[in-house]
């Protein structure tokens, strides 16, 4: 049941769940972690507690520079989701990050999205504030 | 072809005809149906099915209750639950449990009312409420499964030039298919469709758009449905009331987002050279496509996966109608008229295994002249994302 005066926003991730609390954590000062394994240098993404790459990891929390590119791109024209109806058309999209994790996240800052997303367009964080937490969204680079 | 193992066959099949069950039977309901009407197909009771699969849709905990709910005393209970490609894990479990002899007659059952319930599958969203790790990553970005396609076809197109129109060779093939099925033009008028008919590339490209660059028919229809299967071995086969489909290779595989990795290509890369090495055969002697069609990229993706064509030529390779199931040159496609056509109540892949088991005996809708060799391919979970791939290859008798 909806509750009457709560605002639809959208789905927001829970600090509870334990392997990407940290990431989520790091979000509060609008920093963009990511794993890299002290012992045999894996990247590890997404976030969790044990190195994929080797059985005695040491993962450590890396902040990434905040630039990257779109991978793949949908403009979303229909949606049956409280929040995201309101929003169409939006823009999804995989970007890949210069330091390598590629992560799903909404292209924002653009007037028109038929002419003004392109694959391998170069984009930055921009952050989305819901006050315990930040949500890392993308805009092109000016 | 020698060399090939021929321990286990489909002998039973039923699809269950309803698309729209308007809320008058439940899932368990159509599973035991199905079931029932398959082994009936087969001239096998129940208290001759020594082994279950199921993947858990009809209801929690199934591989304790359902055998409870069918009446039966199995002694191998395999719950593989990957997503639409369930079917295709079961058949390829119930092979192997056959030919180590822990079993003789294998029941696959699929039951749900997605329509009934109003599911909206392909535009409501995934996962919203994080329990997982990656759906706490993900969630808040408002992807609908139809969006996640998109990216495939949309990178697709980036990588090779694949256009729309050649996309829309997968939805007019099924459709051309889907007229000739009764069952098909039934589920059409059931759930709505508006002008039912054979679609032509310009009908497909100029629909509207769900999530660029997938117009409405390239998705999937949501109905209800469901269906059954029965796997026997040899000597069972042999003295059953049909021609035994043989199961002659089997591959299984997942694929998730990784850095780097190229959304183009699906699981299918690594389940299908597995299915294919074991049958000794290649695509090229293929007859019968059953690729798992929840959206036009899908198949296409998937069949240059299969090695029908190289990554890339797809589109190219499907222009011209080939996949039609009176065209020479390329594998029928989807020849019950696929999920975009005839059946998508969620979970699709026990359709793949019986629509291949019908052509290989003979009695499809859309028959193919002669057809001897198919391949049932089902894709579970997201392409975009993490998904899994179960290739079967089918033989006749």
């Amino acid at each position: 049941m909806a509750e009457p005066n709560k605002p639809v926003t959208r789905p927001l991730p829970k600090l509870s769940e334990l392997d990407t609390a940290g990431f989520w954590r790091a979000t509060q000062e609008k920093k963009f972690n990511y794993q890299l394994c002290a012992n045999c240098g894996t990247l590890v993404w997404h976030p969790r507690a044990h190195c994929t790459g080797c059985l005695d990891g040491q993962l450590e929390w890396h902040t990434s520079a905040g630039l990257g590119e779109i991978y793949s791109f949908s403009i979303i024209r229909q949606s049956y989701h409280p929040f995201f109806r309101g929003l169409v058309p939006y823009v999804l999209a995989y970007v890949d990050l210069d330091e390598g994790p590629r992560f799903l996240t909404n292209v924002v800052g653009i007037e028109n999205p038929d002419t003004d997303v392109q694959i391998g367009q170069r984009v930055e964080l921009v952050w989305e504030e819901h006050g315990d937490l930040n949500i890392p969204l993308v805009r092109p680079v000016a | 072809m020698s060399g090939q193992a021929r321990d286990a066959a489909i002998v039973g099949i039923y699809e269950y005809p309803s698309r729209a069950v308007d809320g008058e039977v439940n899932a368990l309901q159509i599973k035991a149906h199905c079931a029932a009407r398959a082994l009936a197909d087969a001239g096998l009771r129940w208290q001759d099915v020594d082994a279950i699969y199921d993947a858990a849709e009809g209801a929690p905990m199934s591989g304790l209750t359902i055998a409870e709910y069918f009446g039966i005393h199995p002694t191998v209970i395999d719950t593989t639950a990957v997503g639409g490609s369930s079917y295709e894990f079961h058949a390829a479990h119930a092979r192997r449990d056959i030919a180590a002899g822990k079993c003789k007659v294998a029941l696959l059952t699929y039951g749900s009312t997605a329509h009934s319930n109003a599911m909206a599958i392909g535009v409501g969203g995934s996962g919203f409420g994080g329990v997982t790790p990656t759906e706490n990553m993900e969630s808040f970005a408002g992807a609908t499964l139809v969006s996640n396609y998109a990216m495939v076809a949309r990178r697709h197109m980036h990588e090779y030039g694949t256009t729309s129109e050649q996309l829309a060779e997968i939805s007019t093939a099924t459709r051309y298919h889907a007229m000739r099925n009764p069952q098909a033009v039934q589920a059409m008028e059931d759930l709505e469709f508006i002008d039912i008919r054979e679609t032509t590339i310009e009908d497909v490209v100029n629909s509207r758009m769900i999530a660029d660059p997938l117009h409405l028919l390239e998705c999937c229809m949501i109905s209800d449905g469901g269906g059954a299967v029965v796997i026997a071995s040899a000597e069972v086969a042999r003295n059953c009331a049909k021609k035994p489909v043989w199961i002659l290779g089997t591959g299984e595989a997942t694929k998730y987002p990784q850095i780097g990795a190229d959304l183009t290509t699906s699981a299918a890369v690594q389940s299908a050279p597995i299915a294919f090495g074991e049958a000794g055969v290649t695509a090229q002697e293929i007859d019968i496509a059953m690729v798992y069609d929840s959206f036009s990229i899908t198949v296409l993706a998937i069949l240059e996966d299969l090695g029908f064509c190289g990554k890339g030529e797809g589109g190219a390779w499907v222009q011209g109608g080939r996949l039609r199931f009176d065209q020479s040159g390329g594998p029928a496609l989807n020849t019950d008229g696929g999920g975009l056509s005839s059946n998508h109540p969620g979970m699709r892949g026990i359709f793949l295994l019986i629509e291949a088991a019908r052509q290989l005996r003979g009695e499809s809708t859309a028959q193919v002249v002669d057809a001897k060799l198919a391949v049932a391919h089902g894709n579970g979970g997201m392409l975009g994302s993490r998904h899994s791939a179960g290739t079967v290859i089918l033989g006749g008798d």
